[in-house]
């Protein structure tokens, strides 16, 4: 049993203006699996670092087990961490690199033999254990780094964009090794990444961060289906939502070009006319998915349709991503492969409302 | 074409080859002379001028330690050498400190340090003297040593080669548990062995070619230094050139093999100073 609890974090470096950390509060359970999300320069790996005890905390309490351990030495926190150059001792072997932390605990010949034997079984290691770092390729430095965390059974991971020195195709082999890792081990694991899709498959909890301060804290089907702003609806997600400037008006939304005005399905309506929307301005936020090119939907809801012009098109093989234009709106939109159309083409799609988020125009906060 | 080309190359490559090797040749003369003319017999060195010794002999090495102090002067010359080591340990742990801590004042201090560079020994030598004499160090060992412990280059070179260890080399062994002295000699030091083998090099070839600074501040025989002692061999014996080869090859001998053993590290060495 392990919880980590972050009450009021706040943290500004000496000699800077801002902080980079603001009044961060989370508490994370046992066997939790958080990823904190973020552009770069957000505060995420600032507070990873801060848990690790790497960085002092400015404001704030930090407990771990109900302890407080602000002022706590990296070495008795206990705590196992990956960073996103390895950081792997380049003078020692696999084996050593990972048996470097049981030594200095003083675990016995043996069990130090028998636990990174078996970190290097699952890991896919054992044939490398006699090499150096630095003839190893970058997938299995990652795997080293990774078994040096395992071998230390310590009951917290922390993960600084551990994948991001390795190229596409590794980084989504490695991303399930360690969602695998992470059910077999069930260590409560905080990683730190930029990259929304590593996020969204890997997180039991998402922590959305910008400039510091937390957005959002959800799982990855709540940040990504109710966004409480137009970062989060902007950041999570991709291609990313498209955004309009619109008015409410008579059940219908419209931006400032003529041809694009889409009726709200009632029960919406009814909920931003309650809020006071009502002839107010809007922004909307439409994923690419959720505009379609099927008749079927367009049938459906012929009120919530706009004819596009095809600005650039591009084929995935199951899907393709036509970027269009109505008026000076642009927008995205990922159809069925069977729907791809050429630059220059018109192409009517409907907008499917249900699935929409609406903000203020004034907090780009979410109303529904 | 291509092994055309590949014939003016091989053509060119023993063209410099030789030309080389002749350089070379001319460099290596004189030593090679000095070496051989060290077996010669003193009046053989005075009345021929051949290379190559006629009566092979090793009586001007047993010379050099039965009427020279030639004995003490290596004993002398080892302790100074080992001494230099401990300020080149000494500049390993300042550099570390310039490299991978943050404390007040580091810049400062760091340029302080580098200030130093730009004041020629020359002109710090008759202040130290006194500073040493008030201290009553002057003519003894601890003296000859002192001044030289540590130094502002070596420092500069164990901070730039530190600073490029990653910083999470040093958080992941904070985390694995390891204290900062841990770290520091299983992890920082071995790491540096390239730079250390360089300033090794460097710090034996000076202690051992130590000669000033002993020459001043020692005033009693039983604290000079080879390179000092040898200066002492014109002196007291200025016809004896056979002695003084032999003391000359002694002097230059096991910095040439140092050299010939350690040389891909010294390359190495230049090459990151350079790279700086």
């Amino acid at each position: 049993m392990v919880e980590i609890k972050l009450e009021h974090i706040s943290k500004k470096y000496t000699g800077a203006k801002d902080y980079s950390v603001k009044n961060f509060n989370l508490n994370v359970k046992d066997k939790e699996f958080i990823v904190f999300v973020g552009p770069s320069g957000c505060g995420k790996s600032t507070t990873l670092r801060m848990i690790a005890g790497l960085e002092g905390i400015t404001q704030g309490n930090l407990y771990i087990d109900e302890k407080m351990v602000n002022d706590e030495a990296p070495k008795d926190r206990d705590i196992a961490m990956v960073f996103q150059n390895y950081a792997l001792y380049p003078h020692m072997t696999v084996f050593d690199n990972m048996a470097f932390g049981l030594k200095l605990r003083k675990y016995d010949r043996i069990e130090i033999e028998k636990r990174v034997q078996n970190a290097a079984k699952i890991l896919g290691l054992t044939d490398f254990l006699k090499r150096k770092p630095a003839a190893l390729s970058g997938g299995q430095r990652q795997r080293v780094a990774l078994g040096r965390a395992i071998v230390r059974d310590a009951p917290i991971f922390l993960m600084d964009e551990p994948l991001s020195n390795l190229d596409a195709k590794l980084r989504i082999s490695m991303r399930a090794e360690i969602a695998k890792l992470h059910r077999s081990l069930q260590t409560t694991t905080i990683y730190v990444t930029h990259d929304q899709t590593e996020a969204m498959t890997m997180a039991d909890r998402i922590v959305v961060m910008r400039d510091g301060e937390i957005q959002q804290v959800g799982t990855p089907k709540e940040v990504y289906q109710k966004p409480v702003n137009v970062f989060v609806a902007d950041f999570i997600g991709a291609p990313a939502t498209n955004f309009f400037n619109v008015i409410l008006q008579d059940g219908h939304i419209k931006t400032e070009e003529k041809n694009f005005n889409l009726a709200v399905p009632e029960g919406v309506y009814k909920i931003l006319k309650q809020k006071g929307y009502e002839g107010e301005k809007l922004i909307l936020g439409v994923r690419p998915e959720h505009i379609h090119t099927e008749q079927a939907f367009i049938e459906t809801f012929p009120n919530a349709t706009v004819k596009a012009k095809v600005v650039v098109s591009e084929l995935l093989g199951s899907e393709s991503i036509l970027y269009t234009k109505v008026g000076e709106n642009e927008f995205v939109s990922k159809v069925d492969a069977r729907d791809y159309l050429d630059p220059g083409q018109t192409v009517e799609l409907g907008f499917d409302l249900n699935n929409s988020h609406f903000f203020d125009s004034q907090t780009q906060k979410s109303i529904l | 074409m291509d092994t055309g080309m590949q014939d003016i190359s091989k053509t060119s490559k023993i063209l410099v080859g030789i030309v080389l090797m002749i350089l070379g040749f001319l460099m290596i003369l004189p030593f090679l002379w000095m070496f051989l003319s060290s077996f010669k017999t003193s009046t053989e060195i005075s009345l021929s001028q051949s290379f190559w010794p006629k009566h092979w002999t090793i009586d001007n090495y047993e010379n050099l330690f039965t009427n020279g102090s030639f004995g003490i002067y290596i004993k002398n010359t080892l302790i100074i050498t080992m001494a230099s080591f401990i300020g080149l340990f000494l500049n390993a742990m300042a550099g570390y400190g310039f490299a991978k801590f943050d404390f007040k004042g580091r810049k400062f201090l760091f340029m302080a340090v580098l200030a130093t560079m730009m004041i020629p020994g020359q002109v710090t030598m008759i202040p130290v003297y006194l500073i040493l004499n008030q201290m009553q160090l002057t003519n003894t060992l601890l003296g000859i040593v002192l001044p030289g412990l540590v130094g502002a280059f070596g420092i500069f070179l164990f901070r730039q080669f530190m600073s490029n260890i990653p910083d999470s080399i040093v958080e992941a062994a904070r985390l694995d548990g390891a204290g900062e002295w841990y770290i520091f000699f299983h992890l920082i030091l071995p790491i540096s062995k390239p730079v250390l083998a360089v300033q090794g090099i460097l710090t034996f070839i000076g202690g051992w070619n130590a000669f000033l600074w002993p020459l001043i501040i020692a005033n009693d025989q039983k604290y000079y230094t080879l390179s000092v002692g040898l200066q002492l061999l014109q002196g007291q014996h200025t016809s004896d050139y056979g002695l003084q080869m032999a003391g000359s090859s002694f002097m230059v001998i096991p910095i040439v093999i140092i050299f010939v053993i350690f040389q891909k590290y010294i390359l190495q060495g230049f090459n990151i100073q350079m790279d700086k």
